[in-house]
């Protein structure tokens, strides 16, 4: 008995630390309507910043509580520059654009982080006073924990108290609910936003300060703790402060109690849950509905098929890199065989981004699953290459299909933190369950037979496949199931109007663009020779969209150009230097601010442009 | 006969009753202007006919079929076409990829995914471009044309589906008088040509008694007045709460 009353009060103090962090990020989309993924990093920097000051001063409790106050200060002011500097600029771009920024400012501060504090886990001092543990019912329990439990409720009525007694928070809360009004009673919109920011963020640098005599400070806190505050958020109903107290509530309890029972799938659990409460509650427990959810992508000018000369630039560049075995060495046909498998990769996404305007954060998922499915057939069963190749996309398609019957009953947003859901299911599976995946080890020796095994020969089967399917992708987007999909992201009224059942298009697309993610991924696994869990985590998502990102969402050989863009730079690039996050995320802030149409959009745009004069 | 029986129809939002108790039909030839003044319930009506919102109460017939509940793309495809208020087309496409999506629709070949979808019912939807006035403009983009000019697409849209029924929510708004008038010649050709039933609604009063059949009246969500053009003029009723406020 005392054993669950323990187990229920570390469910508490995690739920306290959850909500700290959820509520900053529940305000910062609120207010701004943006999905802030920095904000992981600045319960990070929260962490660092409350290790180093706690070091100094931590011995006394004035000292060590002073030194978590002027953490969260400090990370509250570094989110108020981050709305100053990109965020601002960002308001009236697509979602995609604004997820990729604060994506970028990610990786800047990993970079940044692990310059300043090293690779190291840092284990912090204890809080002074508080360094024992009380019995409960005869099981011991850290005191400090209690502590974090009260802390909880304290700062959801503090916040409340800010809300609703403060002309400050009135504001906060009209701007919440309608930003025109805000405007119109004379808000300064942008001091606002700015404040929001530093509140936020301050929030999340106090939950990570409050972590030092918790647990070890690493440079992973960042993406652990962001998924699990979207989860939190979504879950409450986003821009919900009480959503976001009982959801966490919730989810520390799913969490304490998950590890009982499921010990072997917890990560999924909490997935799974957010899954579950979206299918019944579209807008979470106490989220309100969205009048008109927010549009991930814009239109963009109608699709024109080429003609004339332009027409065979495709067949051309195909018939090019055919022929570049009889001239490249090893290294190069490496490097073009990747990227060909990315280019597949990237175009899938676009299906669903450029022609759905369905903004997915979690298409690795289906790569990963093309890549250990054919890994697991190998290593399980021995099956050879052309099966484990052609079950790929056969499994990714499945997976997609299953995944995307509800991913589409959502739009926007809600349907970008769906995907995103569902590809930390996979990766928890292949992370965690060990026995079969092989978890964090990955699984190894997943080559091709003797007839593929050399690199040209792998090369032009990669070459061919891909290429292939990319060209049927192609055709697909000017056939009139493209078009019907550009209609439901056009005006979903009017389609529906004229007969279209948008969502079912929707979901067959994203099977189709699953199934197509997934032969790229089988395609990977044999290239590499092995396959590791990363190949379905967030980076990987986001890797895909920054290469569509990078060639334009507007163009179909925008992913393709993106795709060779990007790996170049992370091959000749980023593996020049230590800081290849830093060179990443810088490069995609510089891409989301000053080339919002992508490279081939841009040049498209120039190429349009002297046609003209 | 009457094709369309709409009986004791009501629907609110939240308090406001915006529909309450309407009850009309109408018959294969009629061409029926529903009017009343802003935020009498017109749109909402249309709304209610086509799908797109579920009544509260009473009931909707399509030669006998029960409309009520049906999503608005099973309605249209018994034969009830409808243009909106606030146009709305697809943007990203020209103007006669807007018709040939219809034509797709229709014949049911959504999920091509080889041949070109821009060689699909390319002259159907040119012919039906031209009859619009919206030929020599059927390779502009959507997103770019004037109002008037995406009224005139979204008739093409709706026609596209050879409907029974059309419904027009404010089919001339944005156009000049003279446009007008020959778009609404246009809709009664089409009505005698094709044996349609058309409902619209329109503020222009010189339309709506220059080629309506028959007029129904809505004020706050309740019909107040029913019957041919003179009648409906000559009513006193009608004359305090709406044409009294027009003129
Ligand atoms: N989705 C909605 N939610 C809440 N109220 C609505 C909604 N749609 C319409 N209303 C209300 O219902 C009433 C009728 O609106 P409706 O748009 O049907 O009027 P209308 O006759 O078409 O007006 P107009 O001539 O301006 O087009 C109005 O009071 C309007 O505010
Ligand atoms: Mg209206």
């Amino acid at each position: 008995m005392s054993f669950y009353l323990v187990q229920f009060l570390s469910g508490l103090a995690a739920a306290a630390t959850l909500f700290l962090v959820s509520s900053g990020l529940t305000i910062v989309f609120g207010v701004t309507r943006i999905v802030n993924f920095a904000h992981g990093s600045f319960y990070m920097l929260g962490a660092y910043l409350g290790w180093s000051l706690i070091e100094r001063w931590g011995t006394t409790p004035l000292g060590f509580w002073g030194g978590v106050a002027l953490a969260s200060l400090a990370v509250g002011a570094l989110g108020a520059l981050m709305e100053v500097g990109l965020l601002r600029r960002l308001y009236r771009s697509p979602e995609l654009f604004q997820l990729l920024a604060t994506f970028g400012v990610v990786l800047v501060i990993q970079d940044a982080a692990s310059y300043a504090w090293g690779s190291e886990d840092l284990l912090g001092r204890r809080a002074p006073g508080l360094k024992g543990s009380v019995d409960i019912l005869d099981q011991p329990f850290p005191l400090y924990d209690l502590v974090l439990i009260a802390l909880g409720p304290v700062v959801l009525g503090l916040l409340w108290l800010l809300f609703n007694r403060t002309r400050w928070g009135t504001l906060v809360r009209a701007a919440t609910q309608d930003r025109e009004m805000a405007a119109a009673l004379g808000v300064d919109p942008a001091k606002l936003f700015t404040g929001v920011l530093f509140l936020g963020s301050a929030l999340a640098g106090l939950g990570g300060a409050l972590q030092v005599p918790r647990e070890a400070v690493n440079l992973h806190m960042d993406m652990s703790i962001v998924v699990e505050a979207f989860v939190v958020v979504v879950v409450g109903g986003m821009g919900s402060l009480t959503g976001a107290f009982v959801a966490s509530l919730l989810i520390g309890q799913l969490q304490a109690f998950g590890i009982l029972v499921f010990p072997q799938i917890t990560l999924v659990l909490v997935f799974l849950f957010m899954a579950v409460v979206l299918v019944i509650r579209p807008y979470g427990l106490l989220g309100r509905k969205e009048e008109a959810p927010p549009t991930a992508a814009s239109p963009g000018p109608p699709l024109v098929l080429a003609t004339g000369l332009v027409r065979w630039v495709p067949a051309l560049l195909l018939l090019l890199l055919a022929l570049v075995p009889l001239v490249a060495g090893d290294y190069a046909l490496i490097v073009l065989t990747e990227v060909v498998i990315l280019a597949l990769m990237a175009a899938s996404l676009h299906l669903l981004i450029g022609l759905g305007g369905l903004v997915s954060f979690g298409h690795a998922a289906y790569f990963g699953l093309g890549a250990y499915g054919s890994a697991l057939l190998v290593k399980h069963l021995a099956a050879p290459m052309p099966l484990a190749l052609a079950a790929a996309p056969v499994l990714a398609g499945v997976g997609a299909l299953i995944a995307g019957w509800f991913c589409v009953r959502r739009s926007g947003l809600y349907f970008a933190m769906l995907t995103l859901a569902f590809a930390q299911i996979a990766w928890s599976v292949a992370f965690q369950w060990y026995g079969f995946t092989g978890g964090d080890n990955g699984i190894l020796g997943v080559w091709p037979p003797d007839w593929a095994a050399g690199k040209a020969a792998y090369y032009l089967l990669t070459l061919a496949l891909a290429g292939g399917t990319l060209f049927l992708l192609r055709r697909a987007a000017f056939a009139p199931f493209g078009y019907t999909l550009r209609a439901g992201r056009d005006s979903a009224l009017r389609a529906e109007a004229v007969g279209i059942d948008v969502r079912r298009h929707q979901w067959y697309a994203f099977a189709l663009a699953g199934s197509a993610a997934g032969l790229a991924g089988g395609l990977y696994a044999f290239s590499k020779g092995s396959v590791f869990p990363t190949l379905m985590a967030v980076p990987m998502s986001v890797d895909a969209l920054v290469m569509v990102l990078m060639g334009g969402i507007q163009t179909l050989s925008g992913p393709v150009v993106g795709a060779a863009l990007f790996h170049l730079l992370e091959t000749e690039v980023m593996s020049l230097t230590e800081w290849w996050r830093l060179v990443l995320g810088l490069v995609i802030i510089v891409l989301v601010l000053a080339f919002p149409k992508g490279v081939a959009g841009f040049v498209r745009d120039l190429w349009m442009r002297r046609k003209e004069a | 006969m009457s094709r369309l029986v709409v009986e004791n129809l009501q629907r609110s939002f939240g308090g406001v009753k915006a529909v309450r108790g309407v009850s009309f039909s109408l018959a294969q030839g009629e061409v029926l202007a529903l009017i009343g003044p802003n935020g009498a319930g017109k749109t909402t009506c249309f709304n209610l006919l086509n799908g797109q919102l579920r009544p509260d109460s009473g009931t909707v017939r399509l030669d006998g079929v029960d409309l009520v509940g049906l999503p608005p793309r099973r309605i249209w495809r018994l034969g009830v076409g409808r243009t909106f208020q606030i146009t709305a087309t697809f943007a990203s496409m020209t103007v006669r990829e807007n018709v040939q999506m219809v034509f797709l629709s229709c014949r049911r070949r959504l999920f091509g995914l080889w041949q070109p979808a821009v060689g699909c019912f390319r002259d159907e939807a040119q012919n039906l471009l031209e009859r619009v006035g919206m030929g020599a403009q059927a390779d502009r983009p959507c997103g770019v044309l004037a109002y008037g000019d995406l009224k005139r697409v979204e008739l093409a849209m709706a026609l596209a589906s050879d409907p029974k029924i059309l419904l027009m929510d404010e089919p001339t708004a944005g156009m000049a008088p003279a446009e007008r008038l020959e778009l609404m010649a246009l809709t009664s050709a089409l009505v005698r040509e094709r044996g349609l039933a058309v409902l619209f609604t329109e503020h222009d009063m010189d339309v709506v008694f220059g080629h309506a059949t028959r007029i129904i009246v809505l004020d706050r969500g309740q019909l107040i007045a029913e019957g041919p053009p003179e009648a409906v003029r000559a009513d006193e009723r009608v004359q305090a709460v709406y044409l009294g406020t027009a003129a």
